[in-house]
């Protein structure tokens, strides 16, 4: 079954979806990829919906703005919560790298959405809150309900843990190595992540050097058994 | 068509792959080495963290429990591993784990590897470091080590430290020639023997040869460059012997894809996997008690902010290298440096720790961070499920990312260990409020290493190896494996080393079983000069 381009856990629309193994899904994309037999309208789905109101958007920048947040980019800003000033991984790009044609992720973003849309449902049920209907459950939810939910996820035994780790990493990918940019030109560009971090920047020729790196004085003693080479006895 | 043939057909051209390959071609064998991943060379290696580049050559394949870094190209791990050239102390040959006897072979203990270490460390060469080659970083743990009462080295790294720039892209491969690489040293002496590379040519199983004289057929795929999920053709070669170096985590599951087609495997095989113990943590180091406490710093007046600076393992403290000290509670603490794309691993005093505001706030001290591995005894607890992934040795999800078969659940003797080797750091670097030091979140990969070991491990026992003490795999004569799969425990130090002087121990006997096959070769080499 394609992936779904709407909002399949938005009440109403249809039921939650089942719980699927979305790694299975992705190897099962690759292969598709590979064959040039994925059908366009899903592989477009998600660049259909770039807007910052995409509902698959929406929701994968909120996963994001939860792991590393940021603030918000208008007063109307919803997936971003606002949590703190500067810079997040919404900001540093975490759209464009988890759509990179580098990856094969970009069709099953709304599958994945709709997965963490169903469990913050169930969680918003489960610690009565009320969601406003307009926006995907996860974005609905307040930081530190995301926050909470967003921990469990991670919890030994949770069926979807390993789609949660790999979308974490390319979240932090995002943010701390500018991944959709080369890297001389993200810092160039004042890439919001790798400026956080104050990567340092590189010689003129693009290549790192560091002339300075080293104290350069004996700062302590050696162990007595240490061999000629420089290695344990 | 004739079928293709070689005398001696080498899987993996990394520390476990060229040195045999070297040997053999040296004594006048023909050698062809097959490789799944891409050839580069200095100027193809990119000082980017762009998807496409680094990911071309390294790949991360993820388990259950574990997370695995290792090299995907031409010199395999040589090319993105860090250099750190450490022999194992001889306790770790003594091991005996959970099994009540010694693990490793009879005939291999420090003193019997000694030999073979001293001919790797003048091959490659290692270069023994001193104050001067040490990092601002590893500068910090030596002088936290001296403020506590504890030793601390320069660590030997195989690097030619005169042209070394410092740059600290190692995980990107040496743009500057100075990574004493197989690039470097023992694939080109092979090539200069007629040994043949081809690169992009994934091993995906062995069997028995019909072709006369020779002992197996290797079968392989040629894989895209531009997308390794792609095959473009398939073919096998049929080999008087084979060495199979293909990683810890690859070589495995080419031996379970063959299982059938060989008659049988050793029940060892795809068991007893260690991911060397490792343990990593990230200190959150106060600049001004560097100042204050260690009285250091630049020469631009900055105490610290070194992280990204010089190359990424420059010190480390062998004091918990005890021999007497019980079994579980030995490691070595080094000083290391990751790239920030694993900056999610890292964890901040306050909850949730590894993400959320807390985790962003520490990421803005980010030049202030310490990285930290202990290299611990762990239990071999890994396993492999018995069923490998249709091709290759894990299911690739995306460049650079792929999905392994192995399952690492660490038992309370590893984290025993891990637990005594968190208490050493914080011995050391938290004294007086220096720094805070946590290790990496399991949440996110589970445990971390790019260090996999043991998984079609030498020793003794048929019941608890899969190797005699040559790294024949028993049962499969000419069958030899020789990398990092073959290390029968964690060596509570950085393992290149030892892979390295394992395979040119088994170099020899290599060498005698094809003479027995009909080849026409003989031992004897000098070390490739470097």
């Amino acid at each position: 079954m394609p992936p779904h381009p709407e909002h399949p856990e938005h009440p109403g629309t249809s039921a939650p979806p089942a719980r699927r193994t979305i790694l299975s899904a992705l190897t099962a994309t690759v292969a598709l990829l590979a064959a040039g037999q994925l059908p366009p309208a899903v592989s477009g789905a998600v660049a259909a919906e770039t807007g910052a109101t995409g509902w698959t958007v929406q929701t994968m920048e909120a996963f994001a703005d939860t792991l590393i947040p940021g603030e918000r980019r208008s007063s109307g800003d919803r997936a971003i919560a606002g949590a703190v000033t500067g810079p997040g991984a919404v900001q540093a790009g975490v759209i464009q790298t988890l759509t990179s044609p580098e990856l094969p992720l970009a069709p099953l973003l709304p599958e994945i959405a709709a997965l963490l849309n169903a469990r913050a449902l169930a969680y918003a049920t489960l610690h009565l809150i009320l969601l406003p209907p307009t926006l995907p459950s996860f974005v609905g939810l307040p930081f530190r309900h995301r926050t909470t939910l967003l921990g469990t996820l991670f919890d030994p035994g949770e069926p979807d843990r390993a789609i949660w780790q790999v979308l974490s990493l390319l979240t932090g990918l995002a943010f701390d190595s500018a991944a959709h940019l080369d890297t001389r030109q993200a810092l160039d560009a004042h890439h919001p992540g790798l400026d956080w971090l104050d990567f340092p920047p590189p010689g003129a020729d693009g290549l790192w050097r560091f002339p300075h790196y080293s104290y350069g004085k004996a700062l302590a003693t050696p162990h007595p058994a240490t061999t000629p080479s420089g290695s344990p006895a | 068509m004739s079928a293709q043939t070689t005398d001696v057909l080498v899987i993996g051209s990394g520390f476990g792959g060229a040195i045999p390959a070297y040997y053999l071609a040296a004594g006048g064998a023909r050698v062809t080495i097959l490789e799944r991943g891409p050839r580069l060379a200095a100027d193809d290696f990119a000082h980017s963290l762009q998807l496409g580049t680094y990911n071309r050559i390294v790949d991360v394949v993820r388990g259950e429990g574990i997370a695995v870094v290792t090299g995907n190209c031409v010199g395999g791990g040589s090319v993105v591993y860090f250099a750190a050239s450490l022999r194992a102390p001889a306790f770790v040959f003594e091991r005996r784990g959970g099994t009540g006897r010694r693990i490793w072979p009879a005939a291999l203990t420090r003193a019997a590897l000694d030999p073979w270490y001293d001919r790797v460390e003048e091959a490659l060469p290692v270069t023994r470091t001193d104050w001067s080659d040490v990092s601002y970083a590893g500068g910090i743990l030596a002088a936290a080590c001296r403020r506590t009462g504890h030793t601390c080295n320069p660590v030997p790294v195989a690097v030619d430290t005169d042209r070394c720039t410092n740059c600290n892209w190692m995980l990107s491969g040496c743009r500057f020639d100075a990574k004493r690489s197989m690039l470097l040293n023992y694939l080109p002496a092979a090539e200069a023997h007629g040994a043949t590379i081809h690169p992009l040519h994934e091993v995906q199983s062995i069997s028995p040869s019909p072709v006369s004289g020779h002992r197996y057929a290797v079968s392989y795929t040629v894989l895209d460059p531009d997308d390794y999920t792609c095959t473009a053709t398939t073919g096998t070669i049929h080999a008087k012997v084979v060495v199979l170096a293909a990683g810890a985590v690859g070589t495995p599951v080419i031996l379970q894809r063959s299982a059938l087609l060989l008659g049988g495997i050793p029940a060892a095989v795809g068991r007893y996997f260690s991911g060397n113990g490792d343990r990593v943590s990230v200190a959150d180091v106060n600049e001004d008690k560097v100042r204050t406490l260690l009285g250091l710093s630049r020469p631009d007046g900055v105490p610290y902010q070194g992280l990204p600076i010089g190359r990424p393992i420059t010190a480390a403290t062998y004091d918990y290298l005890d021999a007497e000290a019980p079994e579980y509670s030995r490691f070595s603490l080094q000083q290391i440096y990751f790239p920030s794309l694993t900056n999610v691993l890292a964890q901040a005093a306050d909850p949730p720790h590894w993400f959320g505001i807390p985790a962003r706030a520490l990421r803005s001290r980010w030049k202030s961070w310490l990285t930290l591995l202990a290299m611990t005894e762990d239990d071999n607890e890994g396993t492999f499920s018995a069923v490998p992934p249709l091709t290759g040795s894990f299911t690739r999800l995306a460049p650079g990312l792929g999905l392994g078969t192995m399952t690492y659940r660490p038992t309370t003797r590893t984290r025993d260990g891990w637990r005594t080797a968190d208490q050493a750091l914080r011995g050391i670097l938290e004294r007086d409020g220096l720094a805070q030091v946590r290790p990496w979140s399991e949440d996110v990969a589970g445990a971390v290493t790019a260090h996999p070991l043991g998984s079609a491990r030498m020793g003794d026992t048929a019941a608890t190896s899969a190797l005699t003490d040559t790294g024949e795999l028993r049962g499969h004569q000419g069958l030899f494996i020789t990398d990092g799969s073959a290390v029968p425990t964690s060596l509570t130090v950085n393992p290149s080393l030892t892979i390295a002087a394992l395979a040119e121990r088994a170099a020899p006997a290599i060498t005698r079983r094809a003479t027995q096959t009909g080849a026409e070769v003989r031992y004897g080499a000098p070390v490739p000069s470097p």
